[in-house]
This record gives structure tokens, C-alpha cells and sequence, in this order.
């Protein structure tokens, strides 16, 4: 798992991807599609189903997995403020009028990742050259964020000292495999970082 | 498509246990008789604050401040900084309604990001 993006002329991106590193990198985003829920149904083209979507109220309560937790945190309140009832009340207001959009924004970008995934047939060994346009690269981005999110979140990583003390567990210990693709997906994002601003 | 579930490792997993976030802990009680966020005080601006998180690359986060503020590459370093050294750091202030969309934004990059009524 040494594969890292360069940019490409155009402003996208590329990164060699074996089979083995798509099948993993397809699990996780699936994986995440599934934790990150259905969000807004896919809507018929019935102006009713459109419009009883507008008038749909997300949820005004924060998720109880620290995954989503994360994912979906509060926007009033914060570490460094005990909650009074207005703060929670705010809270729960702007929860219920964005976390269906915010849901679906992500949502949408992991399936950006699939897809992108789907294009590529590696043959034997070899592996196949992954190509992003730039828009792709901004939803790969927040698709790879998530993602390391998520698994962070999972693993506690609690400062950037664990990222060292993780690296030294046996392989025995049953969090190796999700430590090195939290590794791994950390060098795809920070090489897809330096790809869009260099 | 492809698979839909390839699984292969089944110990690479985003179930959910028990596990908690830990977060930076410098609490300031605000004074319960400012009640901030139902008297209105024009005056006062409201303030979007990214918090620290253990995960985000800093070099991601250097990059949301200059793609969403437009700040530039100096001011975006330097305000990463404040949010990785000092726990937590201003990022932008005006009416509530700017500071709700600036922290949605963030969010939507899974940044950790509040508002609140400036109280300095």
C-alpha cells in the first residue's frame, strides 16, 4: 500500500491503485454509504414527493454512534461550552434543517469514490492508474476525509502521538488491519491535498 | 457495478462499539444571565470557531480555509495553527445567518466547527 496521488495537468489527479487497495478502499466507502444511511429517498419525479421532501424535517437530536457523532456534530455548543437550553434548543433547530442535506452531500461523495473504483480493471499484478478531474479530486477529498474520520473515530485516535503509538502494535492485535488503512488513507489524502494546491 | 459488499478483510470494519471521542477540556461556563442566543444583540457578532480534532491532516485543513474563506495561504497556515496549538480558533464572524452557512460548510468538509454570539 504505497500508493500516493500526483497531479495531473488538467488539475485532477492520479494514483496506481491495485486490486487489492480498490477492494479495501471500495469496502470502506461502502461501508461508510451504509453507516451514513439512506438520507432523502430517491425522489420520483412526482412534484408531491418533491415537495413533501422540502417540508421533510431532519433530526433534531445529535447520533448516538460517535462515528456519526462526528460526522454530524452540533453547531452550537462545542468543548468549551457547557450547554445551556437555548444552546441545545439552537442546536437542535439548525440540526433539523441541514443534517438531511449534510447526509446526503456525503453520501454522495463516497459514491463518487465507488464509482471512480468501478472504472478501474487491474490485470494481474499490475495496478490499474486511477484518473480524477478536479471536481472528482474535491469529492474524493471529502470522501477520503470521512472515511479517516470514521475510522479514527473507531480506533479513539485522541492526538497525533497515536498515529505513532498505533504503528507499533503487534499484528496480533485485532485493530492492525483497520490501523493501516487509517495509515494508508491518510497518504492518499494528504498526496491528493499537495496534488490540488501545488 | 462490482461487488457490493467486497469484504477483503472482515476485520476491516466501520462497526460501531463502545468507544468515545475525547475532546480538549477548557471549560468556561457562560454567565447564565446573557442568555446568548435568544436576546437579541445586534452589536454583537457571531463568530465561527473550528475546534481541534486528532484526526483531520493539517494540511487538509489549510486547504478548506483557503478553498472556502479565500484566505490566503499564509493566514489559512496560520489560523490551523491557532485551531492545533491553542485547541480552537476564530475563522470568520458576521450576522448569525453568514455564521450558520460558514459552519455548515465546514461540517460538509468534516470539520468540527461552532457558532456562537462574540463574547470578547
Amino acid at each position: 500500500m504505497t500508493g500516493h496521488f500526483e497531479p495531473l495537468p488538467d488539475g485532477g489527479a492520479a494514483v496506481p491503485l491495485d486490486e487489492v487497495e480498490i477492494s479495501i478502499l471500495r469496502s470502506l466507502a461502502v461501508q461508510l454509504m451504509e453507516l451514513i444511511g439512506p438520507g432523502e429517498q430517491a425522489a420520483d419525479d412526482e412534484g408531491e414527493d418533491l415537495l413533501a421532501s422540502v417540508f421533510n424535517d431532519g433530526p433534531s437530536e445529535p447520533p448516538a454512534d460517535p462515528v456519526l457523532a462526528r460526522l454530524f456534530p452540533d453547531a452550537y455548543g462545542g468543548p468549551d461550552l457547557v450547554p445551556d437550553d437555548d444552546v441545545r434548543a439552537a442546536a437542535a433547530e439548525f440540526r433539523r434543517y441541514t443534517e438531511n442535506d449534510l447526509r446526503a452531500r456525503k453520501r454522495t461523495d463516497a459514491l463518487a469514490l465507488i464509482r471512480a473504483l468501478d472504472t478501474l480493471s487491474p490485470s494481474g499484478g499490475d495496478p490499474a492508474v486511477l484518473r480524477l478531474t478536479a471536481d472528482e479530486c474535491r469529492q474524493w477529498l471529502g470522501a477520503l476525509n470521512d472515511l479517516r474520520l470514521a475510522i479514527g473515530t473507531r480506533l479513539e485516535v485522541t492526538d497525533e502521538e497515536d498515529g505513532g503509538e498505533l504503528l507499533r502494535l503487534p499484528d496480533s492485535d485485532p485493530r492492525k488491519p483497520m490501523v493501516m488503512a487509517y495509515l494508508w488513507l491518510g497518504g492518499l489524502q494528504e498526496t491528493l491535498v499537495e496534488s490540488l494546491t501545488a | 457495478m462490482g461487488r457490493v459488499s467486497a469484504h477483503p478483510s472482515p476485520t476491516i470494519t466501520l462497526r460501531p462499539h463502545h468507544c468515545t471521542l475525547s475532546v480538549p477540556v477548557e471549560i468556561e461556563r457562560p454567565e447564565s444571565s446573557e442568555a446568548p442566543f435568544e436576546v437579541p444583540e445586534p452589536d454583537v457578532p457571531w463568530v465561527t470557531i473550528v475546534h481541534n480534532d486528532p484526526v483531520n491532516l493539517m494540511s487538509y485543513v489549510s486547504y478548506v480555509f483557503q478553498t472556502y474563506f479565500g484566505y490566503s495561504k499564509d493566514k489559512a497556515h496560520q489560523l490551523m495553527l491557532d485551531v492545533h496549538h491553542k485547541g480552537r480558533a476564530v475563522v470568520s464572524s458576521g450576522s448569525r445567518e453568514e455564521m450558520e452557512r460558514d459552519v455548515q460548510a465546514m461540517h460538509g468538509y468534516g470539520l468540527w466547527a461552532t457558532l456562537q454570539q462574540d463574547r470578547r
